[in-house]
């Protein structure tokens, strides 16, 4: 969390009464609460209930940083898409990015993005889809309500983070678009210009950089599109101006600084699935079951939140999302499709 | 540079001050770990302070074994003894930061677990390497006092500690091996061209001793 979370009047939405807002450490306090009964001896059947929306009530979002133009949104109504666990700081995963059109350094985004160019931006969407057109940024932020959603990220590297998008289903889009009876798969582009992208220029992955889902996966109401993150605009070095958030799977899949989303019949050919497709699947749902080749996915850490010489936690099927998602996969052996 | 030159700057670095500086010289990484980790100075240990710990190290174990297999190059090309003095002081840092990355592998990485290990290393080759280089440089550290040379014999001794010419090869392929199938082999490309160099000038070295022998 910043360090001063009140300093900024307007946290991004309307409050009538300062004095009626719960203060950020008594609200952290009651989510350490929750955090210690989910822990508890009660075991996974009490970490379920006390982890479950029900409960959660996330009084407010994190603090806007104040950094970048607000992008408020309401609190979502989709089942599991605001998880109670803690945000990871603004200030980390600004600063610790995969976005190898950048640099393949972690650190090389958040140095290197702030030449990309995020207006005029616009999406071509097309393929197998009735109604294929290219929409520009500011039809896409009109297209549907934006709603915060808290998800869990896990990278494949084994790092975790928590982080509160602001953005609207994916499904909204593709309802508009009519996708032809064709379309099985949505494939997505990311830009790769190597005037703004000085990562393009090496060869470590063939660009664009590709994408794809599913068409039920792309359809499922968790998946997002994203154009904010705690309550403001996408940073650069987090996709800006609009990217993919699909959090039962690895992060990679979630496909940053959009231009074309592809409606096609086969399975498309995904970046790291092309370039080591013994190490990285089409799917790649997070599956603690299956193993890196050179590591365990059974544990990750939690960026700023686990301690230096804290155990990893372990990591859930589907990212924990398996009650919303795990039907999508009914009857396959994902450690084949993995 | 004059001869004379040569002479007055080689003294220096035979003094035990020079190998002192190399000591401290050594610490830096470490040092800076410490003083980032506890104060948060300088961003603390970054983001993911576990990888910055794993990285750090493996990084200066490869960086201090090039150091030390650059010392003899160096008094053959240069006339310099006083660096020789410090193949030590070199060799038992890069043991220390090879100490460091395997603790902060089976502590940070395996949170201590023996079963977790032994399943990592028996899955993994690259980890399994990486354990192979480090076992390998147990016996060069455990005799590397005055008392262990003496009682090994100088033949002997010098015998076992060309083992580094094996470590430093399995530590870079221990990295390699990480960064290939990420299609990052060319990061490493600076550490493999300094190895090939510093191994291919004592092949060459080897070669022409051979051919002067009468």
């Amino acid at each position: 969390m910043p360090a001063r979370p009140h300093a900024h009047p307007d946290h991004g939405f309307l409050h009538p009464h300062p004095s009626e807002i719960t203060p950020r450490e008594v609200h952290d306090r009651r989510r350490d609460w929750l955090r210690q009964i989910a822990a508890g001896a009660g075991g996974l059947a009490l970490a379920g209930w006390a982890g479950r929306e029900a409960l959660a009530q996330p009084a407010s979002a994190p603090a806007r940083p104040g950094r970048l133009a607000a992008l408020p949104g309401a609190r979502s109504a989709v089942a599991g898409a605001t998880t109670m666990e803690r945000s990871t700081a603004y200030a980390d995963l600004t600063a610790y990015n995969n976005f190898y059109e950048f640099g393949t350094d972690k650190a090389d985004p958040a140095r290197l993005a702030g030449r990309l160019q995020t207006r005029p931006w616009s999406v071509v969407v097309d393929g197998e889809v009735k109604r294929p057109q290219t929409l520009d940024l500011d039809a896409l932020l009109r297209l549907a309500p934006m709603e915060e959603r808290i998800y869990r990220l896990r990278c494949v590297e084994g790092w975790s983070m928590v982080i509160p998008w602001v953005g609207w289903s994916l499904a909204e889009l593709i309802r508009r678009v009519e996708p032809t009876g064709n379309a099985r798969y949505v494939e997505f582009h990311t830009l790769a210009d190597p005037k703004q992208m000085p990562g393009v220029a090496s060869r470590v992955l063939d660009w664009p950089y590709v994408e794809g889902l599913r068409l039920d996966e792309a359809m499922h109401p968790l998946t997002l599109l994203a154009f904010g993150l705690y309550g403001e605009v996408l940073p650069n070095q987090n996709g800006a101006p609009v990217r993919l958030v699909v959090p039962w799977k690895y992060g990679f899949k979630s496909a940053k600084s959009i231009v074309r989303i592809r409606f096609t019949e086969r399975q498309p050919l995904t970046a790291w699935n092309r370039s080591a497709p013994q190490e990285y699947g089409f799917y790649s749902n997070v599956n603690p079951e299956v193993d890196h080749p050179r590591w365990s996915q059974a544990t990750e850490r939690r960026i700023g939140e686990d301690g230096l010489f804290a155990r990893k936690r372990p990591t859930l099927p589907f990212n924990g999302y398996g009650a919303q998602v795990a039907s999508l996969y009914a009857g396959m052996d994902l450690k084949k499709f993995f | 540079m004059t001869a004379p030159a040569l002479a007055r700057l080689d003294a220096v670095l035979r003094r035990p001050g020079a190998r002192r500086a190399v000591w401290l010289l050594c610490l830096l990484p470490l040092l800076g770990w410490v003083v980032r980790g506890s104060t948060g100075w300088a961003g603390g240990l970054g983001v993911n302070p576990a990888e910055t710990l794993l990285r750090g190290t493996g990084d200066w174990t490869l960086n201090l074994l090039l150091a030390g297999l650059a010392l003899t190059p160096l008094r053959r090309l240069s006339g310099l003894n006083g660096p020789m003095r410090w193949r030590r002081t070199v060799g038992l840092w890069a043991f220390a930061y090879a100490l460091l990355h395997a603790l902060a592998y089976a502590w940070l990485d395996m949170g201590l677990d023996p079963t977790a290990i032994v399943r990592d290393l028996g899955k993994r080759p690259f980890a399994l390497i990486g354990f192979l280089a480090f076992v390998l440089l147990l016996p060069l550290a455990l005799t590397s006092t005055d008392r262990a040379m003496r009682a090994l014999g100088g033949r002997r001794w010098q015998r076992l500690h060309r083992l580094v010419y094996l470590i430093a090869p399995l530590g870079l392929l221990h990295l390699a091996w990480m960064r290939a199938s990420k299609g990052r082999l060319a990061e490493i490309a600076p550490e493999a061209l300094v190895l090939a160099l510093l191994l291919g000038w004592r092949l060459l070295m080897r070669r022409r001793m051979a051919s002067d022998l009468p």
